[in-house]
């Protein structure tokens, strides 16, 4: 992992977060100090009662850098994490931090090098905020000793960085989960210690406190912070961490920038799940879909036609539950292409912008054809699309999907009512709840009408 | 600072109640005496060091030479006219029982909260880890056994041994590579008591006539007091006190976890070892000199949870402070009926039913 100081990660959509991972946005002092990083840890196995939980196990995470920490339940998050805090003694290899071997140091000097974040529990006890916050000066407090200026300073501090210094007197019994997490990390602040572990941060938040907790390990990353995690969901992980180490079964599978560690394969290893990985529309980081082994026994063919975005969910569901599915005409770089890419669909396409051409008819003529039932989405149309809507009316069985007014979706004025009015006429008019039904009654009844009579017979309501 | 503060406060007051308590059951008796009375005798008993001076003879060695023993004069400030009789009965027949009820029940609360802390269990007390059994054993035994009891050990020193040996057996048997896990130690504390249980049964049974004491002994009680005990538990308890008192902030911040108590920089294991070794040594203590006397320790810390909170800086000294008038009052009940009962059925009979009070209030569910 180390070796990738200068690399710059382009984060769109996410302009008010510094590019921690960038060499401009780098302290000078993290170059002054050396190359060392903050945390390496360096060939670790752990031995847990006969059972392997870690198998030589490297990384290493220079300051001000987010390392995110993926894999399956009982892959050895926590134990590495455990490992890294001295609470474990490694059978082989060696943790340091800051070149200091932690597990041979006192505890409380270990502490004042690595704060943790724990996951919310063991808090049912009526202490108020301040209170909890304080308890992460223990390291700095003699039995005998005063609490200074200093402590009441930096448990000010940390709870106003972490926005919960107006429920300083009230008991963390009493608030909410999410200002119970940002408590927790204001006591790791107040412990002042820089490197930071976040055992599943926000695997209890609703969506809203995970960001905002996500936001503020970046902010504090940026202040200088080395901070790992181990995070559940792969796609905040892949957001916000600058690299990811990949634990399977104990072993570091992958580690590096998001894009290198999560893919399909590497996925399909750790978590033996059927994952899509691309984009995120929005954000432009990786972005992990998992999808449910295709077990649907369906049978037949369906053409979809659609752009948009307006027929991904469609394609979606039909490759699931069995079908065989052909999409088209899409322009290239629509997102239901891209879909259709990543579910491995049959697809007809056009280069960007571009009308659907005489070719790319003909090519959709051809799959509608060889279809048992064609579904048009509810689709915009104009002129450039409205080749797809005539290919379509070759179909003998027809399901529409109509969320909207076709009049509403009309940018091809009568021609694409009349073209429009001929699909309607014998078609099976459904909501989107209602297409995988409608699909399978269509199948069946093409594939029964295909014994009875060859010239088929139109499925109209 | 705030803590300090309320730490104060709350024991300046808890010490006036303690003190009201002292003269009002110093009162209480067949011969009743007005608490200006027991003042007046308890100021009279102030003595104040004044003077320092050398013995005029020494302390004679072999050889015919003598060393010189210094010797502190003491001047008495008070000299308030009381009744001789009154004057007996409070300070030799009254005052050390009740100073004797002080320290167990202060020791017990202290114990007890630590006990409740240690374990993240409400349901823990002073002898949870098998500390009274294992006094019982060594008193049951010391008044059983047809032989002596060998070293010169009386029944309270039976009853110490047998309580840490027991505390001890029970840290041995939980503890595998350094590590004592508290739900290991909790069931083996159980396990241990209940076996202990059954020797002070089979001894009740072998105890032919001397049922009576023993049975009196394991009620709980403090009608043997006498200055010597209260001297003895006197100079034992207050180092110990101060030993938890010490440890109170590692005591709050394991009561988020050991993990978490490790990341903030706490040794778990040698601090566990310190509180349970000086709460079980406490708790034998009290133990030694008063039998078995349930409740106290479990009750009064979280009656004084409620009131102050789970910060061991203040719930220690004010729960130990609320102990000792607990056992004093309840005390002063047990002996002021026309027959006296042993006070370790009147905490229990009063102390039960007080929990399951709050208990129905769903005041006290957790810690």
């Amino acid at each position: 992992m180390t070796g990738r100081r200068g690399a710059f990660r382009r984060r769109i959509g996410a302009g008010r977060r510094p590019a921690v991972g960038s060499a401009e946005g780098r302290t000078g002092s993290a170059e002054g100090a050396g190359d060392d990083p903050t945390l390496v840890v360096d060939g670790v196995t752990v031995d847990l009662g006969g059972v392997e939980a870690l198998r030589d196990v490297n990384a290493s995470v220079d300051r001000g850098w987010f390392v995110g920490l993926i894999g399956p339940n009982g892959a050895g998050k926590t134990t590495l994490l455990r490992t890294i805090t001295g609470a474990l003694t490694p059978d082989r290899g060696t943790v340091t931090v800051a070149g200091e071997r932690i597990y041979a140091l006192p505890s409380k000097e270990a502490s004042r090098l690595v704060a943790t974040v724990p996951q919310d529990t063991n808090l049912s006890f009526a202490f108020d905020v301040r209170e909890t916050v304080a308890m992460g000066r223990t390291p700095y407090l003699s039995r005998f000793g005063r609490w200074t200026e200093g402590d009441e300073t930096a448990v000010e501090a940390a709870m106003a960085r972490t926005e919960v210094a107006e429920l300083a007197d009230r008991a963390i019994t009493e608030i909410s989960g999410g200002e119970r997490q940002r408590v927790l990390l204001a006591r790791a602040l107040a412990q002042d210690a820089p490197v930071l572990l976040l055992d599943e941060p926000t695997a209890s938040l609703d969506i809203n406190h995970q960001i905002r907790t996500f936001e503020l390990v970046r902010e504090l990353v940026a202040d200088g912070k080395t901070v790992l995690a181990a995070i559940h969901d792969l796609n905040l992980a892949a957001h916000y961490c600058d690299e990811l180490l990949l634990l399977s079964d104990g072993a570091a599978l992958a580690s590096g920038p998001p894009e290198d560690v999560l893919t399909e394969t590497a996925l399909k290893r750790a978590f033996d799940a059927n994952a899509v990985v691309s984009r995120h529309p929005v954000t432009g980081a990786v972005y992990v879909t998992a999808l449910p082994e295709r077990t649907g026994g369906a049978e037949g063919r369906v053409h979809v036609i659609g752009g948009g975005g307006s027929a991904a969910r469609y394609l979606y569901l039909l490759s699931a539950a069995g079908y065989d599915v052909s999409v088209g005409a899409l322009n290239e770089g629509d997102s239901d292409t891209e879909t259709a890419r990543q579910l491995g669909i049959d697809a007809v396409t056009v280069p960007p912008f571009a009308p659907v051409d005489p070719t790319a008819r003909a090519a959709v003529r051809e799959r509608v054809d060889a279809a048992d039932v064609t579904l048009v989405a509810d689709v915009e149309v104009g002129d450039g699309n409205l080749a797809n809507l005539e290919a379509a009316a070759a179909s003998d069985a027809l399901v529409l999907v109509e969320e909207r007014p076709f009049a509403e979706r009309n940018y091809a004025g009568t021609a694409g009512e009349t073209a429009y009015a001929r699909l309607r006429d014998r078609a099976t008019v459904v909501r989107t709840n209602g297409v995988v039904g409608a699909v399978a009654d269509a199948v069946a009844a093409d594939r029964r009408s295909g014994v009875d009579g060859p010239d088929g017979r139109s499925l109209g309501k | 600072m705030r803590t300090a503060a309320r730490t104060a406060t709350w024991s300046v007051g808890l010490t006036g109640a303690l003190a009201l308590v002292v003269l009002v059951s110093a009162g209480v008796g067949p011969v009743s005496i007005a608490p200006d009375t027991v003042a007046k005798v308890l100021l009279n008993g102030v003595a104040v060091p004044a003077s320092v001076g050398v013995a005029p003879r020494g302390v004679p060695l072999a050889g015919g030479l003598r060393v010189p023993v210094p010797t502190v004069g003491f001047v008495h400030p008070f000299s308030f006219a009381v009744e001789d009789t009154h004057a007996t009965i409070v300070a030799r027949i009254r005052l050390p029982r009740i100073a004797l009820g002080a320290i167990v029940g202060f020791s017990l609360a202290a114990a007890g909260v630590v006990m409740q802390g240690f374990f993240r269990n409400p349901m823990a007390d002073p002898s949870i880890i098998g500390v009274s059994s294992g006094a019982a054993v060594g008193a049951v035994a010391a008044i059983v056994a047809p032989v002596a009891i060998p070293f010169g050990l009386g029944l309270h020193g039976a009853a110490f041994v047998g309580a840490l040996v027991a505390a001890f057996g029970v840290y041995l048997i939980a503890t595998e590579n350094g590590r004592t896990p508290v739900a290991t130690l909790l069931l083996a504390g159980v396990a241990v008591q209940t076996f202990l249980g059954a020797v002070i049964s089979f001894m009740l049974l072998r105890s032919g006539e001397s049922i009576r004491t023993v049975v009196h002994w394991l009620m709980g009680h403090l009608s043997a007091a006498s200055w010597d005990e209260v001297t003895t538990a006197g100079i034992l308890v207050p180092p110990l006190f101060f030993v938890l008192l010490f440890y109170a902030r590692d005591l709050n911040v394991l009561l988020l976890g050991e993990e978490d108590a490790h990341s903030l920089g706490i040794e778990v294991e040698r601090t566990k070892r310190i509180l349970l070794a000086t709460a079980s040594v406490i708790t034998a203590a009290a133990v030694a000199v008063s039998g078995v006397i349930g409740f106290v320790g479990l009750v009064v810390p979280h009656i004084m949870r409620l009131l102050v909170g789970p910060d061991h800086r203040v719930l220690l000294p004010t729960s130990a402070l609320a102990g000792a008038s607990f056992l004093v009052a309840t005390d002063t009940i047990a002996r002021s009926g026309a027959a006296e009962v042993p006070v370790g059925i009147v905490t229990a009979a009063l102390g039960a039913p007080f929990f399951l009070y709050l208990l129905r209030r769903r005041e006290v569910h957790a810690l």
